[in-house]
């Protein structure tokens, strides 16, 4: 039966106990006074934290009756018997489809498994060139944004319940009086897109409503770049890098391996040559907050955000960019240095900006890149993906409210009310002077609460659609389950402005291609690539840019208000708050502080000296006439006087995951300076705030743990991961151990291991979130975390070395080593962990008791063991995302990584049948597959050929904590740095 | 007959096979109940009650409610057990060990020290049982048949533990029964009503002290002594195993059995101790348990702390000499100065600390000075236990997942649960059954007495 | 046994002494004069009353020593059995014969088998439990758990006659000198 339709038209059919139970809610005088509250004068209400986590809970318990049987199934004739099988779906085998996920309106190709209809897993798409078969942290966990229980169920009217069709009436009306006007008093705010349909609907649009204006709102956008290439170029020009052919890097804070719209690409390339098969590149990163990208810096430098401007101008005038010399540069010696490395390097380095700084900056650097010759080589120039054109921004939009011109808001995809500015008071603005206002979103959300009308917003992966690669690329968007909740596309509702109310978002697309595209064989190309996920021959050629006078390229170098500085970045995770109700972005653990579940102020060791604040302190930040209480947390190598606070905390209507996590970084930032500025005030409050971190001691207390060496003692003495004791006791054993390790000395049957490769990790957490995902691992929350129970397979352990003002930083990710000589499995006393013939450290879940005494004799602490029922929530459509083919532990046993092993088991299998061994590469784990660059090897290494083989025979292989002979099978190889020795100790 | 003052004798003057047979009968058959009993009993009733109700919820939440996380995956409740079965060894110690050694001055005490063994073992033995993260199927650590034809692990010093504990509670159940045998025939005979008459009866087995019955029970008795000796060693031997087996530093040594045991012993002495001062003035037994008996326990507390200490120079001197990085960071570093350091420098006080003023006379006959070093001792012996079990794994080889423990109510409520087990077990003990052996009492009158013969034989002639 | 001599209703003689010595010179006397179905009861095991009664062999011990034997080899053998033969596994790479760590169960299993065929062993000798026993009916028996010492005389003993044996127990002077009823 039909519960969308159930949802739309009929409040007392199929639907009734979710009806009942609703409209019981309905009667609480709670909401009830929300309801009579007239949304503009009593606003307040709905943003209570409080009162509107209680609503969200009561809503999504009664709602959630409805899911189960409702999920995937929006029209009756799709329900059809069994007997008659879709056409080669065989059961319990799992299909993969090729599609996106879009992350800042960019396309990220990806592949999706699918099992009985149901998506599960997503990898990258290794035809599309953003993804290279890789895929990021949030492609990884949008899988669980898809199957979120507090998505928007329903068509909301002034919050209570409408229909689809009552909305399409409503605009039908509407859309007669705009065409009247032109236009005129609609405003449409939409997230930055770069897809050529929805390009297409708005030009379309433009041309019968001339007089309609659109806005791109992204409170973590890119404008900068562009702004920055229409002042360098005077056209908005992306720059495309290719990290490979660079001998010599240097970002000003640009956190190309971690953020970007090529951000896999960039850190495949870049990670190529680390390996010292071909002379190794040197990395310079300049940053005023660490990321993973200054980890993984040969020399990094600290600076405040407003000193990189001028440093780019002095480094700029030092390769002989004709500009004005820059006023007390900072570093002058350091910059020098740098300079004459890359000039040594012109024509093979490439000088990168973050997207946080001024325009003038991105330009000097382009001036700089083209004043070494990288233009052409490592540097290319093409239009800009992303559609901008007469696009406007959100100040702009609070202007024309003020203005009284804006009659209807139109808000798709977008939460302005949480993430704008705070100057512009934007939730109020829109609230007291738009008289009509209609949200389009995944949630009810704060913005929703403020609206007349919501229509919840189909998920990327439940919708049609397209968009483009950062290089143009054009890659198609398919659904792979049909709206679990009903949901619309941006797509449709533009429909509905142009007329064709009827007309599906797949007709849309096609029908734009066939536009495109047309001919004969447009019906197979179409299939063809949407099989691939990608159009072919769509990404952009490199244009001639030609350099404006570098004259003007000045950063604003006035005198900063003294005081500290405060910097606004997206939080790794939730990014800039739209993902605030994945729990799995929530529990992953921040690259850099480990941090979980919350955000906190980044200090410098000295300025927490200075305030007398240690962690977890809480401090008063005051900026710009704000204020705003966050706890301190202490950030070896932030820039002494900069505080760094992540926006997209603070959620008061995010769902019952997000909201109330953490603290709201927007109500300190001003639309004058978004990214940083200075001046800010600090003060100790003497309270104190809870962090949940998941590693608590930082340094390797003088441990060998994580071996590296510079490539000069590398080159001296290949061997340098090994002393003379461990080369002397090695294999040394009081008994024979039998099988596996006679196997493989023997070379027979498989023996899997695994090699991590610390010269290429680059710390990014993808590995974390697929190995999530596969194993159907659980999330424990902030409590459990701060408890020490965090269920993460395999994990990141971050390491500082040397000062705290300046520390390198490393990067150790440790799953289960899969020990030959395994303690673990010695002290089980029922036997629940043991040993497999292809050295496989196996977990009987049904057998295990839960002493836990695995987990105390493991020396490497990779084992997680079900304290309380994790995996207590079955209710719909939760449990919808597991991986069928993992087992759900529940509480009370002990578990671990397990190499993947069903996924050996189907290779095994596929082998079986085809009667021939395994082949290389044909076992892959979820944490190797999706690794940007690849630093996760696995394979048969009796097979002498294999990857894995190779790799285990490099001489930077070594085994962690080797002295204990427990013979792991996972080893890593060591890393390598390549300092400047002209940079010695700096 | 005089007493020389520092070695007074192990009998009061003046008893008889009669005296003491009414005396020790009596506060089982006679007595009526007293008021401090039932106030004492009610005291560990409640705390058992809070044992209960902690359980409850610890089956319907999980392990969970306790502080234990990765990388402290062993808490409160391993602590509380390798601190109960120590305590235990005491009991068959005294009744075993000395009676092989024809240690006279052990029969008054023995009895309740025996009985002290058995409630301590009952404790340590739930929590094993209660730490598991699915305790409802404990049983698959015992080798029994089933479908899968599945076995336990037997190179698991957890099953070892299995077997040891449930091998000396047993053990120690049926020494302590036999032993009371003749003393429930006793019973039977002084008592008035029929009822009591015929519990006790069976009890007793229908023993009437026949020459030949007491010619087996003797053999037996001395057979169960000699087999009980090295089964106590070999018991805190085998819960030593549980952390030397493992790789973590500071708790893979080859020190930990004797010195367990040294441990178990000193811990297990201290509560005979706590125990036999209160009761003896309870109960007037001052006959019975005499300064002598007192004098002997605290000198073997003296002993049996020396060898604690010199365990704990020895870990740390080990630590140094051995060379490794992880145990000396634990031996040297974590536990004198890491987080823990409280703790550690608590017990050492408690355990090498007070003890030394035994060395004094004084304190050796002041009971209440005794008792509260006796006190501090089992707090000592306690924390010792807790550094072990959580300070190595606090802080072992990747300093990524070292992580501080914290106890959480529902860990005190358990510890403090047992604690309640242990004193209503007690109480009812002391109320239903004679807590000294009279048979042997009357041994040592007759012993006794023949020396007293002989002596004034010798002073005649 | 056979009921050849004596009266059916009786079960024998009992005297009562103060002193062990006294019961034991008893015993000894009781056996010269050729009575053979002795008994002495005491409340606590005095020294050689029972080789005065004419008891000599005790099996208690050997049967604790079977017991031990038993447990032992039966420790080790289930634990080979189950982990070479039974159901082999790998566990952390250590041979499947690792005996070293099968000895503390074996030891475990020799100490609790000679404890349990000892005590039982002990019971079964001792005829125990029987909850009654002729003696009972004797009023002032309840002091042999208490402070008095008794040797008795089964009516079964060939040369039991009740006169001439409670003279001759009479001769022994003991503080008194019952019959026991069956």
């Amino acid at each position: 039966m039909d519960h969308a339709a159930a949802r739309d038209h009929n409040p007392n059919g199929s639907g009734r106990a979710y009806w009942r139970s609703l409209e019981e809610l309905a009667e609480t005088d709670a909401f009830q006074a929300r309801l009579a509250a007239e949304f503009p004068s009593q606003a307040s209400t709905w943003t209570d934290p409080a009162g509107r986590r209680e609503f969200l809970r009561l809503m999504g318990a009664s709602l959630a009756l409805a899911g189960l049987s409702g999920c995937g199934v929006n029209a009756p004739e799709e329900i059809v018997p069994y007997s008659r099988a879709p056409e080669n779906v065989v059961p319990g085998k799992p299909r993969y489809y090729a599609t996106s996920v879009l992350f800042q309106g960019y396309a990220h190709g990806v592949i999706v498994e699918s099992h009985m209809g149901r998506p599960t897993k997503i990898e990258g798409n290794p035809d599309h060139p953003a993804s290279l078969g890789a895929a990021d942290r949030f492609a990884q966990a949008s899988i669980l944004g898809l199957y979120d229980p507090d998505r928007s169920r329903a068509i909301l009217r002034n919050g209570r319940q409408s229909s689809w069709s009552d909305f399409l009436g409503w605009m039908i009306d509407r859309r007669g009086r705009w065409l009247a006007r032109k236009g005129e008093g609609l405003h449409v705010v939409t997230g930055p897109t770069t897809s050529p349909t929805l390009a297409a609907q708005l030009e379309s649009l433009g041309r019968i409503m001339p007089e309609m204006r659109w806005y791109v709102h992204d409170p973590v956008g890119r404008e900068n770049l562009r702004d920055g290439a229409r002042l360098a170029f005077g056209r908005p020009l992306e720059t495309v890098r290719d990290f490979a052919k660079a001998d010599v890097v240097l970002s000003l804070d640009d956190d190309f391996l971690s953020d970007g719209p090529s951000h896999i690409v960039d850190a495949r390339h870049f990670a190529a040559r680390r390996e010292p098969r071909r002379p190794l590149n040197r990395l310079y990163v300049v940053e005023p907050s660490p990321t993973i990208t200054g980890a993984m810096a040969d020399h990094r430098l600290p600076l405040a955000a407003k000193e990189i401007g001028r440093l780019a101008q002095a480094l700029a005038k030092s390769l002989g960019v004709n500009i004005p010399t820059a006023r007390h540069a900072a570093d002058a010696s350091w910059v020098a240095r740098v300079a004459a490395d890359l000039k040594s390097a012109k024509g093979r380095s490439i000088v990168t900006v973050g997207p946080g700084y001024p325009p003038e900056v991105h330009a000097i650097v382009h001036a700089i890149n083209a004043a070494l010759g990288n233009v052409g080589s490592t540097v290319r120039y093409i239009p800009s993906a992303q559609y901008t054109r007469n696009a406007r921004t959100l100040v702009e939009l609070s202007n024309a409210i003020d203005g009284g011109r804006v009659q209807t808001l139109l808000l798709l995809g977008v939460n302005p009310a949480y993430d704008a500015p705070a100057n512009l008071n934007f939730a109020e603005r829109m609230v007291d002077s738009v008289p009509e206002r209609v949200h389009l979103g995944l949630y009810a959300d704060e913005t929703a609460g403020r609206c007349h009308w919501h229509v919840p917003e189909a998920h990327v992966l439940e919708s049609w659609g397209d968009a483009r690669a950062f290089d143009g690329t054009v890659s198609t968007i398919q659904p792979m389950i049909r709206p679990l909740f009903g949901g619309r596309s941006a797509l449709e509702v533009l429909s509905i402005l142009l007329g064709q109310p009827a007309r599906t978002a797949r007709e849309t697309v096609t029908a734009h291609w066939k536009s495109q595209r047309g001919g004969q064989s447009f019906e197979s190309d179409w299939s063809r690539w949407l099989d691939r996920g990608v159009i072919d021959g769509t990404a952009f050629e490199p244009v001639k840019a030609s350099l404006k006078s570098t004259e003007a390229f000045v950063p604003d170098s006035r005198k900063a208000r003294d005081g500290f500085e405060v910097l606004f970045r997206p939080d790794p995770n939730v990014w800039d708050g739209s993902l605030a109700n994945n729990g799995w972005l929530q529990e992953l653990p921040r690259p850099l502080t480990k941090l979980t579940w919350d955000n906190a102020a980044l200090v410098s060791p000295k300025t927490a000296g200075a305030l007398g604040v240690k962690n977890q302190d809480v401090v008063e930040l005051k900026f710009d006439g704000r204020a705003l209480r966050l706890p301190v947390w202490i950030a070896p190598g932030q820039a002494e006087e900069s505080v760094t606070v992540h926006l997209g905390f603070g959620r008061t209507a995010a769902g019952r995951v997000g909201n109330g996590v953490g603290t709201s970084g927007y109500a300190l930032r001003p639309s004058s300076s978004p990214w940083f500025g200075s001046g800010l005030k600090l003060a100790a409050t003497g309270a104190t705030h809870p962090l949940a971190t998941t590693q608590h001691h930082q340094n390797m207390q003088g441990r060998d743990l994580l071996k590296s060496a510079a490539v000069g003692d590398f080159a001296r003495n290949p061997r340098f991961v090994e002393t003379p004791e461990d080369a002397r006791t090695r294999g040394l054993t009081l008994f024979e151990n039998p099988a596996p390790q006679k196997r493989r000395q023997e070379g027979e049957g498989n023996a899997w291991g695994m090699s991590i490769n610390l010269n290429t990790c680059i710390g990014c957490n993808a590995c974390v979130v697929a190995c999530q995902a596969e194993n159907n691992i659980p999330v424990v929350g902030k409590q459990q975390v701060i408890n020490g129970r965090e269920m993460h397979w395999i994990r990141i352990d971050r390491y500082y070395e040397g000062s705290a003002e300046r520390p390198e930083t490393r990067f150790q990710p440790v799953p289960c080593m899969h020990c030959e000589n395994a303690p673990c499995e010695l002290v089980c006393p029922v036997g629940a962990t043991t040993h497999s013939a292809e050295g496989l450290n196996e977990m009987t879940y049904n057998r295990c008791v839960g002493t836990r005494y695995c987990s105390n004799n493991c020396p490497y602490k990779v084992r997680r063991f079900n304290f309380l029922e994790y995996n207590g929530d079955t209710s719909a459509p939760i449990a919808l995302r597991h991986n069928p083919d993992v087992t759900v532990r529940s509480r009370g046993v002990m578990e671990k990584c397990t190499y993947c092993v069903q996924r050996i088991n189907n290779a095994r299998i596929a082998a079986e049948i085809e009667g021939r061994p395994i082949r290389d590469g044909e076992v892959v784990p979820a944490c190797a597959q999706t690794c940007p660059t690849r630093a996760i090897v696995f394979g048969n290494l009796n097979d002498r050929s294999s990857e894995i083989a190779r790799t285990k025979a490099d001489p930077r292989n070594y085994a962690l904590l080797e002295e204990l002979n427990t013979r792991p099978r996972t080893t890593y190889l060591a890393k390598l740095t390549n300092p400047n020795p002209a940079l010695e100790g700096a | 007959m005089t007493t020389v003052n520092d070695r007074p004798d192990v009998l009061g003057p003046g008893q008889t096979y009669g005296s003491i047979t009414d005396k020790i009968s009596a506060i089982v058959v006679d007595q009526p109940t007293r008021r401090g009993w039932v106030l004492g009993f009610l005291v560990g009733f409640s705390l058992l009650n809070l044992l209960m109700v902690s359980v409850a919820y610890l089956l319907y939440r999980g392990v969970g409610i306790w502080g234990v996380q990765i990388p402290v995956a062993w808490g409160w409740a391993i602590t509380n057990f390798v601190w109960w079965i120590g305590i235990g060894h005491a009991g068959t110690l005294i009744s075993a060990i000395l009676l092989l050694l024809k240690q006279e001055w052990r029969t008054s005490i023995n009895r309740f020290a025996e009985a002290m063994t058995l409630f301590a073992v009952a404790c340590a033995g739930i929590f094993p049982l209660l730490h598991l993260g699915r305790p409802w199927v404990f049983y698959w650590l015992l080798p029994y048949p089933n479908t899968m034809s599945l076995w336990p692990q037997w190179r698991s010093p957890l099953v070892w533990d299995v077997f040891a504990v449930s091998t000396y509670a047993l053990v120690s159940l049926i020494f302590w029964y036999i032993g009371l045998v003749p003393d429930l025939a006793t019973v039977r005979d002084r008592a008035r009503s029929t009822p009591v008459k015929v519990i006790y009866g069976i009890l007793a087995l229908g023993w009437r002290g026949s020459a030949r019955h007491w010619h087996r029970y003797r053999t037996v008795y001395l057979l169960l002594a000699a087999l009980a000796t090295p089964l106590v060693v070999s018991v805190h031997s085998v819960v030593s195993f549980d952390f030397t087996v493992g790789i973590v530093p500071g708790w893979h040594s080859t020190i930990f059995p004797p010195y367990f045991v040294a441990g178990a012993i000193y811990s297990g002495f201290a509560m005979v101790l706590t125990l036999a001062i209160p009761l003896r003035a309870a109960y007037g037994l001052h006959a019975q348990i005499t300064q002598r008996h007192l004098q002997n326990m605290a000198k073997v507390l003296l002993a049996t702390g020396m060898l604690v200490t010199y365990g704990y120079v020895m870990e740390a001197f080990m630590a140094w000499y051995s060379a490794d990085t992880y145990d000396q960071f634990i031996q040297l570093q974590a536990r004198p100065f890491g987080p823990y350091a409280t703790t550690y420098w608590a017990l050492i006080v408690c355990n090498c600390g007070t003890p030394q003023l035994l060395w004094i006379p004084w304190f050796r006959r002041n009971v209440y000075a005794l008792f509260v070093i006796a006190l501090l001792v089992n707090l000592g012996m306690w924390l010792e236990r807790f550094v072990i079990v959580v300070t190595s794994l606090a802080t072992d080889f990747l300093p990524s997942s070292w992580q501080v423990y914290h106890a959480t109510f529902w860990d005190w409520a358990a510890f403090l649960g047992s604690i309640g087990l242990f004193v209503s077990c007690f109480f009812l003990f002391i109320r239903f059954l004679p807590m000294i052996s009279m048979t042997e009492m009357r041994e040592l009158i007759h012993e006794t007495a023949e020396h007293h013969c002989a002596a004034s034989e010798e002073a005649r002639s | 046994m056979s009921h050849v001599a004596g009266d059916p209703t009786i079960f024998g003689l009992l005297a009562e002494f103060v002193h062990p010595e006294e019961v034991v010179e008893a015993a000894s006397k009781a056996f010269e004069a050729g009575y053979r179905q002795l008994d002495a009861y005491s409340p606590y095991p005095v020294d050689g009353l029972a080789e005065a009664c004419g008891f000599t062999k005790n099996r208690v011990a050997p049967i604790t020593l079977i017991g031990g034997l038993v447990g032992g080899f039966g420790g080790f053998f289930m634990q080979w059995f189950s982990a070479v033969v039974h159901y082999p596994i790998n566990v952390g790479g250590r041979p499947l014969n690792s005996w070293p760590s099968f000895i503390p169960i074996t030891f475990e299993m020799t100490v609790l088998f000679a404890t349990l065929f000892g005590v039982v062993g002990m019971l079964l000798l001792n005829g125990l439990p029987r909850l009654h026993h002729p003696v009972f009916h004797v009023p002032r028996f309840e002091l042999a758990s208490r402070s008095r010492f008794f040797l008795s005389i089964q009516a079964t003993d060939p040369k039991f006659e009740l006169s001439a044996t409670r003279e001759f127990l009479q001769s022994l002077n003991p503080q008194g000198v019952d019959v026991v009823p069956w």
